[in-house]
């Protein structure tokens, strides 16, 4: 990069006009100089972001000499005059003119009026940004309602409240109010039995068992699974382009799931994720765990650069960590100081190293029953692949095949078809390139099978079509596979683990791959709490984050709980604490529960059960004229809001209310129906989307396949986050498109038959009234209103009107075969649940 | 619950419930809509519209490495041999513009058309360099122009979408993240139509279910839906009331925008429309103009693949003959209705070729292609205020790097949005603490470009 030799003899002219530091020299320094001349970096230690430091020069003397451009070293340097560097290095050179008003402010005096002073290094506890200092201790305070108050909650919001002279609302009904308990903690709408005890006595003791109930439940990990899979951008497959699928990704959702059922501290929920491999004698638990940091995009393209793309991976892993557990934006300072926090490019890479030694695995995770049935068929099982194999002479030509692309590797540039297929090595598997170069007979089964798997897939890049056909490799791959799953198959994660010895890390200049600066170590910003470890690793970090004094983590999370419950956080900008984020609502509010979370030791369902068990929780979400002016946003939280469910939480409840939802819990990511070509818009043309026969198809949204570069296409149209990159909320977009989605989309028409069958039988007698009953039952879990039920039986009798000419026409939209009732009635109700099943009130968290 | 006084009280509610009601840009505007003809994969600009004579005489021989040196390639290897052009190009046009003979009918349209020889990207590979061209990063996860433009704009289309997606051939190497709205609002992202079954996924009535008795259900619905909005006082329920209007107006738009019937002979044949290989190219060419004509904002055409690697000969000529005559015959139909003015057509992938070859199979010299090359391709726009019949920028004679007027990605993706009424550097969203615009950190708008 430092390879430009200067052969510049002469300086180019300074500018003869007045020449303005602020417009001209400021902005030149900013965009040209400061990334490797700031107060963190200081590279050959000059700094040109702070006046009195610039003035003071480098390591080789003054940089700057008022008066005497052609004898100021920086001239020198930017110009390539007599020196061996060009700056700045690796980027375009200064134009002339950037140089001659460089050259001109010099000579005019280097003037550097106090007012562009910037203030720069940042001490701890200098910047009294709110969200770093130190969290308070508050006392719940005084309010005038007592009547009102549930829990501490709600003294903090009706002070506020109070002191506007605002009152908060009306308790919501009790059926509503179980309803948003169900999808709040659950994710899913109660059954109709929960409905009707409910409906007869809701008292708040009944109300305390609901909520321990839906505590107990698991569908409460799938619930808050959802929520945290966003954040660490979990999905099934790679992301870039052949975007391979991910087989064993799922191990880390099932952990996710099952952590939070078991509420494990959230403490050691994250000390696993970020560093379970460092613990002492990891579990194979605390394993699958890290399988967190393996949720990074992949690039397996033929031109990608390996260490680019490990740069961009650990970058990610930075980034992420920074905005689940601290709130904020450090990702911001990979090319620059952060403009708006005191997080400098420095600071960033010190953070950054802690993650440059992850080396990624695939280890043993198998699930409660799998093991023993695994060993007792596995030496069995190897001996069929091995026969399998012997059948189509892979045994002699392997090794062959092997010689030859290792020469390749070797000796680059002879042959392109044996470069590509050396080079693919390294990029399609994971590890292939090392464990090809371990004598055979030394290979653990994983390592050989990567390399036989990778020489019966790609042989096809040297060899003809003709040739590849008639060795019959394709053919093999399908037997092997199917020779595979007709075994007792034992889990896989994808884990981490330590490089040891550790990589030197550097700051990347202007955060490119390829361009080192100064070397940095592990370290955390200067303007948060020390880490207090010599030498910290990785796991130091993550216990960092927990320690009582760090006042970002608590804050960060319980606000981000919070946000699932109100339609917003505390601070809006759940994923900003920083200075351009939101200050928050109810300051003190957010320090108690963060607090109360803490010492609840980190229990997550504490923390739910303190929210859900406040009054201010449990307000109406209706709205109030009174409000829409003073507070339009809620902010005030004088009321609930009402919230339209994420896609897979619609799709569960029309599943749910259909009678054909598949509960179980945890396992493999399933391929729901797909509309046909959907997959091959994808590059991989039309993968695998392989509909499972039985009721996988019926399972949780959470559950689905989730393919990057072809989401389904349900989720995507209700806001799904992309799982690229970490996402602290979704959006709630309201659009035709889901409105073609729930009311033509196979899925809801199953569901509104299902409904009809549940209301044919469920119901006692066949009045209008009393099936109508069961169906509000099953769709928004209560009774219709004396409109409501005119409305639709008014839409009865149009319907049955239609269907009584056309029994065709009844049989196509109930093709079920009836259990002793009129097909008729049964399709008429179908057209009824599918118009339930598309109210905003059905797809709403009210 | 007085839901006048409501929706009276409510100060945002015509943001609120309608985050696609057309809006200013911050300048009068050149353009209205754009149709983007995205060629995946990586034309080969040597071959195509950027004529390199003097690689004959280097043909078949290594570069001296002097000149490779910083040469960063995806499959092939420095000593790799040169590759000379077998196209014969012609000069085409007032401006005498030299369009390769692959493409006679873009020949035709020389004057039309704004032909840029020195873009250059970072992106170096398939994914990335389509993530560049669409969203100003070779990171996942922003939004593309499309989404960009509805979210700036809105869409003017009571019954369509604002951004749509057509495509031809295989998938694209970025799929949906080449229509993504990225972190904004997925209101915005492109909505793909579909060559098969339903145009738009889900827009036909299930089994059963018929006009009449859809409208049934949708009167039903909106009857329910006020009650609720009544009672709640909830605006949200009102949007969604428009959601399933506009979602029923849609089922009925869709296939008229599909049926061809009312188009002269004369303009199918133009198009190509009933001849292969170009019919699914002509058919989505045909329907970019119909879109437009019906106020879709952004059309995306991704017509994949042109990575040719290896059988350039065969695999170039076959993307050409697909793609050449309905592209000039959009141009000139949108110019004689009129519609050339106010539509930006932009055609190109997101990155070139290189002039060394890809040899795998050295038996067999007619299997030879190119590797991918971002220092330095071709694009062209047209339409939309945009100057035609000129030539932007070089490359040097080995087509190794731009000479002069260089145009990034991100100076492309500013001109765009200039012609559309944006200053690139004021449409942005606030993301993570940051504003993100689809220039990222770079771009300016290349004057030169603009008529």
């Amino acid at each position: 990069m430092l390879a430009t030799l200067a052969t510049a003899n002469e300086l180019p002219p300074a500018a003869t006009e007045p020449v303005d530091f602020k417009t001209q020299i400021q902005p030149l320094f900013e965009a040209r100089c400061e990334a490797c001349h700031n107060a963190a970096n200081k590279m050959s230690g000059l700094q040109l972001d702070d006046k009195a430091a610039a003035m003071a020069g480098g390591h080789s003397g003054p940089a700057i000499v008022p008066g005497d451009s052609a004898g100021s070293r920086l001239i020198h340097m930017v110009a390539g005059y007599r020196v061996k560097v060009v700056m700045p290095p690796g980027g375009p050179e200064l134009t002339p003119q950037e140089i001659g008003l460089l050259r001109g402010w010099i000579d005019q005096g280097a003037e550097w009026p106090e007012s562009e002073v910037k203030k720069t290094a940042v001490e701890p506890g200098e910047d009294k940004h709110w969200s770093w200092q130190p969290r308070g201790a508050p006392k719940p305070p005084a309010v005038k309602n007592e009547a009102w108050v549930q829990n501490p909650i709600d003294r903090f919001v009706l002070a506020k409240l109070e002191s506007k002279d605002i009152a908060p609302s009306e308790a919501a009904d009790p059926l509503t109010l179980l309803r948003r308990l169900s999808f709040d903690l659950n994710g899913l709408p109660p059954s109709p039995e929960q409905v009707e005890q409910f409906s007869q006595d809701a008292s708040q003791q009944a109300l305390e068992r609901a909520i321990d109930r839906l505590l107990r439940s698991e569908a409460y990990g799938e619930k808050w699974a959802m929520h945290w899979l966003d954040q660490v951008r979990y999905a099934d497959s790679d992301g870039y382009e052949k975007d391979d699928p991910r087989p064993h990704a799922w191990r880390y959702r099932h952990w996710v799931i099952e952590a939070l059922n078991q509420d494990k501290p959230f403490d050691e929920f994250s000390i696993e994720q970020i560093a379970g491999d460092l613990l002492p004698h990891p579990t194979e638990d605390q394993l699958v765990a890290t399988g967190f940091h393996r949720n990074t995009l992949k690039n397996r393209e033929g031109g990608v650069n390996k260490e680019q793309f490990r740069f961009e991976e650990t970058v990610d892993r930075a980034s992420t960590i920074g905005t689940v557990w601290l709130g904020l934006t450090v990702g911001c300072a990979q090319c620059h100081d952060h403009k708006f926090d005191p997080i400098s490019q420095k600071d960033f890479y010190s953070f950054y190293a802690f993650l440059n030694n992850i080396e990624e695995d695939l280890t043993p995770a198998p699930l409660p029953g799998e093991r023993g049935a695994w060993l007792r068929t596995h030496a069995e099982y190897r001996a069929r692949r091995d026969e399998l194999l012997c059948a189509y002479d892979i045994p002699d030509l392997q090794p062959e095949w092997e010689k030859k692309v290792k020469y390749h590797g070797e000796n680059p540039g002879l042959d392109t078809a044996w470069d590509v297929n050396w080079d693919t090595l390294a990029k399609m598997t994971d590890g292939g390139e090392k464990y090809i170069l371990i004598p055979a007979e030394e290979r653990t089964e994983l390592q050989a099978d990567v390399v036989t798997d990778y020489f019966l897939r790609f042989y096809t890049q040297v060899s003809t079509r003709d040739e590849y056909k008639a060795l019959g490799f394709g053919e093999l791959r399908g037997k092997l596979a199917r020779l595979e799953e007709s075994y007792p198959q034992m889990s896989q994660a994808r884990t981490v683990f330590e490089l040891d010895p550790p990589r030197p890390t550097t700051v990347h200049v202007r955060g490119g791959w390829d361009r080192p600066g100064i070397p940095v170590s592990p370290g955390v910003p200067g303007f948060l709490p020390p880490i207090g470890v010599e030498n910290p690793n990785r796991l130091d970090m993550a216990r960092w984050l927990f320690r009582e004094d760090n006042p970002l983590t608590a804050r960060v999370i319980v606000n981000r709980v919070w946000q699932e419950y109100f339609g917003q956080g505390l601070v809006v900008t759940s994923d900003d604490f920083g200075k351009q984020g939101a200050e928050p609502s109810h300051p003190e509010l957010l320090d108690w529960l963060a607090q109360d979370f803490i010492d609840s030791g980190w229990s997550l369902k504490h923390l739910h059960r303190r929210i859900v068990t406040s009054a201010t929780y449990q307000q109406s979400a209706d709205a109030r004229p009174d409000l829409t002016q003073v507070d339009p946003d809620n902010r005030l939280l004088a009321r609930q809001q009402r919230l339209r469910l994420p896609g897979e939480l619609i799709r569960d409840a029309a599943l749910s209310a259909g009678g054909l939802l598949n509960d179980e819990v945890g396992g493999k990511s399933v391929k729901p129906p797909m509309p046909e070509g959907v997959a091959s818009l994808s590059y991989a043309g039309g993968f695998s989307w392989e509909v499972p026969e039985g009721r996988d198809r019926y399972r949780r949204g959470l559950y689905i396949h989730f393919q990057r570069t072809v989401p389904y296409p349900m989720l995507t149209t209700f806001d799904a986050a992309e799982r690229a990159v970490a996402i602290c909320s979704r959006e709630r977009s309201n659009t035709p498109l889901q409105a073609l989605n729930l009311l033509n989309d196979p899925v809801f028409v199953e569901a509104a038959q299902g409904l009809a069958t549940r209301v044919m039988l469920e119901t006692p007698s066949d009045e209008f009234s009393d099936r109508l009953a069961t169906a509000y039952k099953l769709a928004v879990g209560r009774t219709p209103s004396a409109s409501e039920r005119d409305r639709l039986q008014k839409l009865y009798q149009q319907q049955m009107q239609l269907l009584d000419a056309s029994p065709k026409t009844a049989e196509a939209l109930y093709p079920l075969q009836p259990e002793g009732y009129d097909r008729t009635v049964a399709a008429a109700w179908t057209g009824i649940g599918r118009v339930l099943l598309n109210t905003d009130e059905f797809m709403t968290r009210e | 619950m007085a839901l006048a006084h409501l929706l009276q009280a409510e100060g945002r509610s015509a943001e609120r419930t309608d985050p696609l009601a057309p809006k200013p840009p911050h300048f009068p505007a050149k353009a209205k809509n754009v149709i983007f003809l995205f060629q995946a994969g990586a034309p080969s600009q040597m071959d195509l519209f950027d004529p390199k004579p003097v690689l004959e005489k280097y043909h078949g021989q290594p570069l001296p490495t002097e000149l490779t040196k910083d040469l960063q390639l995806a499959f092939i290897k420095k000593n790799a041999q040169v590759l000379a052009s077998q196209a014969k190009f012609r000069k085409c046009g007032n401006s005498g513009m030299q369009i390769s003979d692959m493409l006679p009918h873009t020949q035709g349209i020389a004057d039309e058309i704004c032909l840029i020889r020195s873009m250059f990207s970072e992106a170096f590979n398939h994914h990335p360099g389509q993530s560049m061209l669409m969203t100003g990063s070779p990171l996942l996860g922003r939004p593309t122009i499309g989404s960009w433009l509805t979210y700036g704009l809105g869409s003017e289309s009571g019954n369509l979408p604002g951004f749509v997606v057509l495509s031809s051939g295989r998938g694209t190497s970025g799929g949906s993240s080449n229509w993504s709205s990225g972190f904004l609002p997925s209101t915005y992202a492109g909505v793909p139509f579909r060559s098969s079954g339903d145009p738009i996924l889900y827009l036909s009535n299930p089994d059963g279910v018929d006009k009449k008795m859809q409208r049934m259900s949708l009167d039903a619905i909106r009857d329910l839906n006020e009650e609720r909005l009544e009672k709640t006082g909830d605006l949200e329920i009102a949007s969604r009331i428009q959601s399933y209007e506009l979602a029923f107006r849609m089922q009925s738009a869709a296939p008229e925008l599909l049926d061809f019937s009312d188009e002269p002979q004369h303009i199918l044949d133009s198009y190509g429309v009933d001849k292969e290989p170009m019919h699914p190219y002509a058919v989505n060419c045909l329907l970019a103009r119909r879109m437009v004509e019906r106020g879709v904002r952004f059309v995306m055409l991704a017509h994949a693949s042109w990575d040719q690697h290896q059988n350039l000969k065969k695999d170039l000529k076959k993307n050409c003959d697909i793609t050449d005559q309905p592209g000039a015959a959009l141009i000139k139909d949108l110019k004689q209705r009129g519609m050339l003015d106010e539509t930006l057509v932009v055609w190109g992938g997101e990155f070139g070729r290189t002039s060394l070859a890809d040899i795998r199979r050295p038996e067999d010299l007619d299997t030879v292609g190119r590797d991918h090359h971002p220092n330095g391709y071709s694009m062209w726009v047209a339409g939309g205020g945009i100057k035609g019949g000129q030539t932007i920028g070089s490359t040097d004679d080995l087509a190794l790097r731009v000479q002069d007027e260089k145009v990034h990605v991100h100076d492309l993706q500013a001109t765009l949005l200039n012609q559309m009424g944006f200053d690139h550097t004021k449409l942005t969203y606030r993301h993570m603490g940051r504003d993100f615009r689809l220039t990222d950190v770079g771009g300016e708008v290349v004057k030169k470009m603009i008529a």
